[in-house]
């Protein structure tokens, strides 16, 4: 039986929005990953010490404030930088397509805009992880 | 076979019978007939359903007790719902624009939505505001952004509405002290500040301080308010971001209420007179998709709320007893596919709110769920508004739906569930008991996760979404807002040049007085008009009640 | 994983690199057999840090707790390790890990490092898992390490005995001490703690406290402590931890402290053995599927017969694997 998933939930920035956060948590819990809820009101900095200490393969991010240019590139960087690069940062909230676009160039994983399920979440996270251990394991 | 509520054995005999069996062998389509809240809702209304109304205790006439029918005799033939578009982005000068551009095209009055720093109490130049600027209202980080927002605008004769909470009271000093310098009077000043701190707890999480402390600014502001601005409405008492965090309808309606209750008890322990302070109280809902439900929804709320000032609170002024509220129609069923859809979404929640006897009313662009809307988007918003004020007709009667079956029976339904959850939050021990456990936000999350269950199995249907959607959406059409970095670094630019040339000395003072007066008990009020007359920043005054007062954080959220 | 890069996993740890630490952390968790070769090169040089257990049930604010504690012997300079330990739902397997974002006090402080870990099952397992993460704790550096869980069932306490001392937490109203005595949580506390002191009922429980631990059979100078706080005020927390080190030091000197590390010990290795044997049996051994067919062939079996046959044959194949 594989391993559960450990994914971080957080909430960078000033928003305080946490309804979509919340949701994804209790739903990742659901499909049976262990979820460390970060919480609201978070810096990047500290969302990357989290993620670091502990050893996730997920971060999700929610940001509704617009600030997501900013918050995504930052979180992405700091894990890089503490040896962590290797971390899936995805995540969700108010951002148009082409941003998720130009955020997924600079290192994030797929994004869900509003409108998106669960399910699509939960699948993604699956497949991806999936992919990223067997990649580890072949070398 | 469900027909709602009806087991009344008293239904019209036969006829009923008939129409049952009838029905029965139609059989129901595929869906699950409920509301959004997932409430039951009764097939068919009958008088039986409202066979306990009192009509004159009940429901009565318009600007009569319990004003189920609306606090005005007159309502909307006397004078229309104020159509007040939340406006905000960018800086200061951008803003001032977007207002000089709606009051021309026929919007009443104004509304503030400021920024995540200026919500949170962060100068635009602090670390934690980087990438926040400007992003989902305007910057204003002290008196000067404040003067250039209204520059032009002569705010004796508007009335202004701003969407700010925690640092409140010190954003309405410097509005005051904006106004004095256009040479306003205090008096001459209307307008509303949201003000309404017991729902970021519950809700919005747009908290700095403690409860207590922040119970304290808010009756701060209610007497300063009730003794030097009388037409200022000095809270709005909010359900939108109770029902935007995945509340039930009914949810909304009661822990509304309820909050807006213990702002009551609140400023009656600072001892101040009930009907002193009680006609400036107003309240703030959301409009969501179910059209009836929303409806129900508002006729309670002025029920519950006139029979509890009346009888327990012993108000004696009509206008205490008048539940007076702004709408707005609900962001969280926006959609991002098929962006034209909210359009529609938008009008029958906006009717909604006019049949429900809304006094003013703000219409969500179609765009908002990409981003701030864009002009085009604005205008067709307000335009709504005009349409259905001007050529539906249903400004022209007031309170059509009264005596509908359905409707007084849905209203009923809803104060008698209201009524069920106040019984549990006086066992909690209260509002404020009851938010630091956290129950407030366990029962929203609960709703709210229940609902996107729903909506998976398609028991909640969402046009575009989960039923009738496209599957080569291009939702590039649309052209968004897009704020720029220069927002941030002019608001930066400003921060340091009033720094220079403000007179430290005055801005230390009047700092040394908000510590002084925030550590006793005195109105923080005049010190805070004073701090903003110094030009001192928001940051730097809401540090100093970080200091004094403390900070919050969340209790168990699971 | 080679052997060297496990080594030198261990030398990163022992060079005190925080990524490193959770690696190692994680590698315990999955229960990787190389854990085990590589705790076998380390276990020497553990024992210097202080490992206090913080059990008691939902509601008393343990996390608050533990953060205040945290933040007061850093305030002292000592380096603090935490595993906040949460239950993993049997239904679905997975978890909401949600203490540590009550610590937040103590983010970006390097001197603290926090794990939250998911129960993952029954039978001992979790048990193994944190002994074995606070032991990289340890390995880490940390002089200090509180290990958090809450005190329903039997892992939960199993934890709290892993501790040098065990700290359970009640808060007045809400019929705890029953419950506690219920779950034989009154048995393993070295001493009490009353949190939430400004709620009602206070003197209540305490008296309560009293009572039961009267009737054990211990003279009065040998009882538990019985400390009183109000963690969110951060009040009592300075004696608690006072009254922690005082009985810590007390131990060490007296040799209770070895005592009870060589009872925790005997435990963890007791449960290492079973653990490994009931999975060589269900799991490795294929006897799981046996059971399980016999069952489909329809009650009613033979219980004991049945278990006899099992174990008769795990013992016959046991050589060949």
């Amino acid at each position: 039986m594989d391993e559960p998933i450990r994914v971080l939930i957080a909430k960078p920035g000033l928003d305080g929005h946490d309804r979509g956060a919340k949701v994804v948590a209790a739903a990742l819990r659901d499909a049976g990953m262990e979820v460390i809820y970060g919480g609201l009101h978070q810096t990047p900095e500290a969302i990357a010490e989290m993620a670091v200490q502990e050893d996730v393969e997920v971060v999700g991010l929610s940001v509704l404030s617009g600030a997501h240019m900013h918050l995504f590139p930052r979180v992405v960087e700091l894990l890089s930088a503490a040896g962590a690069g290797h971390v899936l940062v995805t995540g969700g909230g108010i951002i148009p397509a082409d941003e998720m676009a130009e955020l997924e160039r600079r290192g994030t994983g797929r994004l869900f805009g509003p409108g998106a399920t669960l399910r699509e979440l939960v699948e993604y996270i699956r497949a991806e992880v999936g992919r990223r251990r067997a990649a580890a394991r072949s070398n | 076979m469900t027909t709602g509520k009806t087991q009344t054995s008293a239904a019209a005999g036969s006829l009923f019978d008939r129409w049952r069996e009838a029905y029965a062998r139609a059989g129901e389509r595929e869906a699950a007939l409920e509301t959004v809240s997932s409430a039951p809702v009764t097939a068919l209304a009958t008088p039986a359903d409202v066979a306990g109304t009192d009509w004159e205790r009940d429901v009565g006439l318009p600007g009569q007790f319990p004003y189920t029918r609306g606090p005005y005799a007159s309502m909307y033939r006397g004078r229309l719902w104020t159509m007040r578009q939340f406006a905000g982005f960018g800086s200061a000068a951008d803003t001032n624009a977007r207002y000089k551009y709606l009051l021309e095209h026929g919007q009443d009055g104004l509304s503030v939505a400021f920024d995540l720093p200026t919500l949170m109490g962060y100068d635009a130049d602090h670390p934690r505001a980087a990438g926040e600027v400007g992003r989902c209202g305007v910057a204003v980080s002290s008196l000067r952004d404040m003067e250039t927002l209204f520059d032009g605008i002569a705010l004796a004769d508007i009335t202004t509405s701003m969407t700010i909470n925690s640092p409140a009271a010190i954003i309405w000093a410097m509005y005051l002290v904006t106004a004095q310098k256009q040479g306003a009077r205090l008096d001459q000043l209307g307008g509303t500040t949201q003000n309404d701190i017991l729902k970021e707890y519950i809700a919005q999480k747009e908290y700095i301080f403690p409860p207590a402390p922040s119970m304290r600014l808010v009756v701060d502001t209610i007497e300063f308010a009730a003794r030097s601005v009388p037409r200022w409405h000095a809270v709005s008492v909010s359900g939108y971001h109770i029902r935007e965090a995945g509340s039930t309808a009914v949810q909304e309606l009661a822990f509304t209420l309820a909050d807006g209750f213990a702002y009551v008890e609140a400023a009656l322990a600072r001892g101040l007179q009930v009907d002193e302070f009680a006609p400036r109280l107003s309240f703030f809902f959301n409009s969501h998709v179910d059209f009836f439900e929303e409806i129900a929804k508002f006729r309670a709320a002025r029920r519950i709320w006139a029979r509890r000032m009346r009888d327990r609170y012993g108000a004696k002024d009509p206008r205490s007893q008048q539940l007076r509220f702004h709408t707005q129609t609900a962001g969280c069923s926006l959609t991002a596919q098929q962006p034209l859809n909210n359009i529609v979404r938008t009008t029958w929640e906006a009717l909604a709110g006019v049949l429900g006897g809304t006094q003013s009313l703000h219409t969500n662009s179609m765009d908002e769920t990409l981003a701030l809307p864009t002009e085009l988007a604005v205008k067709v918003a307000l335009r709504t508004q005009q349409l259905l004020a001007w050529e539906s007709g249903v400004a022209n009667t007031i309170d059509p739906l009264a005596g509908s079956w359905f409707v007084e029976d849905f209203t009923n339904r809803m104060e008698q569930e209201a009524l069920t959850l106040f019984a549990r939050i006086d066992e909690l021990g209260g509002v404020v008991p009851a938010l630091e456990q956290g129950w407030f936000q366990r029962e929203i999350g609960k709703a709210a996760y229940r609902y996107q269950r729903e909506l998976e199995t398609g028991r909640q249907v969402i046009v575009g979404v989960n039923k009738f959607v496209e599957a080569d959406e291009d939702d590039h059409k649309l052209e968004v807002l897009k704020i720029g970095i220069e927002t941030e670094k002019a608001a930066i630019a400003t921060l340091a040049d009033l720094r220079r040339t403000r007179s430290a000395a005055k801005a230390q003072a009047a700092l040394s007085r908000i510590r002084a007066d925030a550590q006793a008990s005195v109105n923080l009020m005049p010190a805070f008009m004073q701090g903003a007359e110094a030009y001192c920043t928001l940051g730097e005054m809401v540090d100093v009640l970080r200091e004094v007062f403390g900070t919050w954080r969340e209790p168990a959220v699971f | 994983m080679t052997v060297a890069t496990g080594a030198e996993l261990v030398a990163r740890v022992r060079a005190g690199e925080e990524l490193a630490c959770a690696r190692l952390m994680s590698l315990a968790e999955r229960g990787d057999t190389r854990f085990g070769a590589l705790h076998d090169g380390f276990f020497r040089d553990l024992g210097r840090a202080r490992r206090f257990g913080i059990t008691g049930p939902p509601g008393a604010g343990k996390s608050t707790l533990v953060e205040a504690l945290a933040l007061h012997w850093r305030r002292a300079g000592r380096t603090l390790g935490i595993v906040a330990v949460d239950p993993t739902s049997p239904f679905t397997g997975g978890a909401l890990l949600g203490d540590r974002v009550r610590m937040g006090r103590l983010a970006l402080d390097k001197g603290v490092f926090i794990r939250s870990m998911a129960t993952r099952g029954v039978f001992g397992g979790l048990a193994r898992a944190t002994d074995d993460v606070a032991d990289v704790l340890d390995l880490f550096g940390r002089d200090t390490l509180l290990v958090e869980t809450v005190g329903v069932g039997q892992s939960e306490v199993d934890i709290a005995r892993s501790a040098d001392l065990t700290v359970v937490v009640l808060h007045p109203g809400g019929g705890d001490t029953i419950q506690a005595m219920k779950a034989g949580l009154m048995e393993v506390a070295d001493l009490y703690l009353v949190n939430k002191a400004d709620l009602p009922g206070l003197d209540r429980l305490v008296q309560q406290l009293q009572d039961i631990l009267g009737l054990r059979d211990l003279p009065p100078d040998r009882h538990p402590p019985i400390l009183t706080s109000c963690a969110t005020d951060g009040l009592g927390v300075a004696e608690l931890a006072a009254a922690l080190d005082c009985l810590h030091a007390e131990r060490a000197a007296s040799g209770a402290l070895a005592a009870r590390r060589a009872e925790n010990f005997e435990r963890r290795v007791r449960r290492l053995v079973e653990g490994r044997l009931r999975h060589d049996v269900w799991e490795a051994e294929g006897l799981g599927a046996l059971l399980a067919e016999r069952i489909s062939q329809g009650l009613p079996q033979p219980a004991h017969g049945l278990s006899d046959e099992i174990l008769t044959l795990y013992r016959k194949r046991t050589p060949e694997s």
